[in-house]
């Protein structure tokens, strides 16, 4: 049981931004959402990579005993270096709307400028 | 080194680089840089080309291109050890060769356009970067045999498409589009990755071939399918998640979103790889029973689509009605064209695994034709429509139907582009959008004929939406403001003239690309041994 409970914290950190895209009104806390579920798949990616008592798979000369799995790691590097450009795409897009809205709130933005 | 047996890594490398180059040469001239890009757009396209003149005459119709590595001794390693893959591989097959003529002539003819539509505005070196960078995307997520850089890609198209989107910064609308485009395909992309990551859990694998070799269709392989088919279909705008599409392809500038449209496949494209060859396998296996139905996964998939189809193409059509504005209403139709695609390929799963009609085969490669055709026929069609909104705009600064009116006096040639464009949109003989809708009516009457009534249906209510345009847009009294207008620049009149060209041989000769580029692309889909096969030797 103990074991599994990094899965259920990717779950609930998936349902939690979810919870935030689909009824948060600000666009920044839609962001939040966002992240939130990259946060959450990016540690289920770990997660699966990951053996008890393994060590980083980064040594030439490892201590022994086994290590944990280096491709969910890359997977993972990549991931987030995706989501940062993503990030700060979506945020200078927020900057923009605000400029012309003078508002975050999904349902006052959208109307003839 | 033969440049022949890189030619996978080149249709991605090229635009690439391209890309990045853009800059450094629009610091000489803005000339200089305009020609380079046609120039890197026009070699990614010939290069295409030859890829898909080596696939076509391939015996087995499949090219493997191993990065970092050398392909035969890589293939020979796997086929004697059977270990698991971790390098990235090309597989390009009938499918993706098809997918990648398209993805590949679209922004040829969208950088041609931009010469002059987009003259007047400022920071175009990074409107054209972005462009290639699309465009290196989009080639890369329909040429790619590995799921991981299918999202990669995936990612790099939807970054590019959405700061694209939103190019003109000065109008709010835009803005929003963009970031509604950029909110989407990130969820999307992030549950495609949950699925990756599901995957490799399972099978310790991330390319396709393998994954599709050992997969068991249990628990966790059906929520990654729900996961892949809801994330891709938003991406390639099903009902109801089509809402992005309207804002998205009206606010993007016209040269812009006719590179959308081929994004759009891409992610079609990606439909189309998971059901077909990911899960090709499990389709098939028995399901329940009911009644006289066996409900096989693919019948249950089938059935599913073809809903998703139906209101698709009910939204998209009843939706344009309503318009009022140019592009919103041709991106509305582009919609009710995607459910005709989902139609088609609904169609070929559930006369392949439903098991009712008696004639199978027949059916099922005739809607699997439709649909394939269709794809090339939706980007042309749409596109061609898009281009005439856009180079309306450019003469009249104007979208609005209500303040449009008279233009067939002084623009003609546009006129006739956008005829063109309306009868081969709504389905005219002897325009390429006849030959495809009339394989999807066939086949889908032998399914269900109620689903060919709706599919002519509304056919016919698209040809009302663009006569009702045609009529106040070209025809009836001229606007007061709009006395001086002038017809387009040449060069755009030329970029929409070779996709009238293109649309008119199609519609003249569609035996010849059925032959030669269809049938290719439907033999790669319905039988995924070879794509297997051609990574793990004969299984």
């Amino acid at each position: 049981m103990i074991y599994n409970i990094p899965y259920f914290a990717v779950i609930a950190l998936i349902l939690i931004g979810l919870y935030a895209i689909l009824f948060r009104r600000n666009l920044i806390k839609i962001v939040i959402g966002i992240t939130l579920i990259e946060s959450g798949v990016n540690l289920f990616l770990i997660t699966l990579g990951y053996r008890e008592g393994s060590t980083a798979p980064i040594y030439t000369l490892s201590p022994g005993g086994i290590m944990s799995m280096p491709v969910p790691q890359a997977l993972t590097l990549t991931s987030i270096v995706i989501g940062v450009a993503v990030l700060a795409l979506m945020l200078s897009f927020i900057i923009h709307i605000y400029r012309h809205y003078k508002t975050l709130d999904v349902r006052k933005i959208g109307g003839d400028d | 080194m033969n440049i022949m047996d890189h030619l996978p890594a080149l249709v991605v490398a090229v635009p690439l680089l391209g890309a990045f180059l853009t800059p450094l040469v629009g610091k000489v001239n803005d000339k200089l840089r305009n020609i380079f890009v046609i120039f890197i757009a026009g070699l990614t396209c010939a290069l295409v080309f030859l890829l898909a003149n080596q696939v076509f005459t391939d015996p087995d119709g499949i090219i493997t291109y191993v990065f970092g590595a050398d392909t035969e001794d890589t293939l020979k390693s796997i086929a004697e050890q059977g270990n698991p893959l971790v390098r990235i591989l090309f597989e390009v097959d009938g499918l993706s060769a098809f997918m990648a003529i398209i993805g590949s002539l679209l922004p040829l003819v969208a950088v041609i356009y931009s010469w002059s539509f987009m003259k007047e505005h400022t920071g175009l070196d990074k409107y054209y970067t972005l462009i290639l960078l699309m465009t290196a995307g989009m080639l890369g997520m329909m040429l790619t045999g590995d799921l991981f850089n299918f999202f990669v890609f995936l990612e790099i198209t939807s970054i590019a498409s959405a700061a694209l989107i939103a190019f003109y910064t000065d109008k709010g609308k835009a803005m929003v589009a963009g970031f509604k485009y950029i909110v989407i395909s990130s969820i999307g992309a992030l549950f495609i990755l949950l699925a990756i990551a599901i995957f490799y859990a399972q099978y310790d694998a991330l390319n396709i071939a393998v994954i599709a070799n050992n997969i068991q269709y249990g628990f966790l392989d059906k929520i990654a399918l729900v996961l892949l088919i809801a994330a891709l279909g938003m991406k390639s705008a099903f009902a109801p998640m089509h809402m992005w599409l309207p804002d998205a392809y009206g606010r993007a500038p016209a040269s812009v979103t006719f590179v959308l449209i081929g994004t759009t496949l891409a992610s079609l494209y990606g439909v189309l790889r998971v059901c077909f060859t990911l899960y090709g396998k499990n389709l098939a296996a028995t399901g329940s029973n009911l009644g006289s139905l066996n409900l096989t996964p693919g019948f249950l998939l089938g059935a599913l689509l073809v809903v998703l189809a139906i209101i698709t193409i009910f939204v998209g059509v009843f939706m344009a009605l309503k318009q009022v504005d140019l592009k919103r209403m041709i991106a509305y139709v582009a919609v009710a064209e995607i459910g005709y695609m989902l139609l088609a390929f609904s169609a070929v799963l559930i006369s392949l695994y439903g098991g009712t009609s008696p004639n199978t085969e027949v059916v099922s490669q005739t809607a699997l034709k439709g649909g394939l055709f269709h794809i090339f026929n939706d980007a042309l069609d749409i596109g061609l429509l898009f281009l005439v909104a856009g180079a309306i705009y450019y003469a009249t600064k104007e979208t609005s139907l209500n303040k449009l009116g008279g233009l067939a006096r002084n623009m003609k040639y546009t006129t006739i582009f956008f005829l063109i464009g309306l009868f081969a949109a709504s389905g005219m003989p002897p325009m390429n959008g006849f030959a495809s809708k009339i394989l999807i009516y066939e086949s889908t009457y032998q399914v269900n004929p109620i689903l060919s009534v709706i599919a002519i249906l509304c056919s016919i209510l698209i040809l009302a939406v663009f006569v009702k345009v045609f009529h106040s847009v070209f025809l009836g009294p001229e606007h007061v403001s709009l006395k001086n207008v002038k017809e387009v620049p040449k060069i755009m009149l030329l970029s929409m003239a070779i996709i009238s060209g293109i649309i008119i041989f199609f519609g003249l000769f569609p035996d010849v690309v059925v032959n030669n580029l269809i049938s290719p692309a439907a033999e790669a889909l319905t039988n995924n041994k070879i794509y297997i096969s051609s990574i793990l030797g004969v299984i």
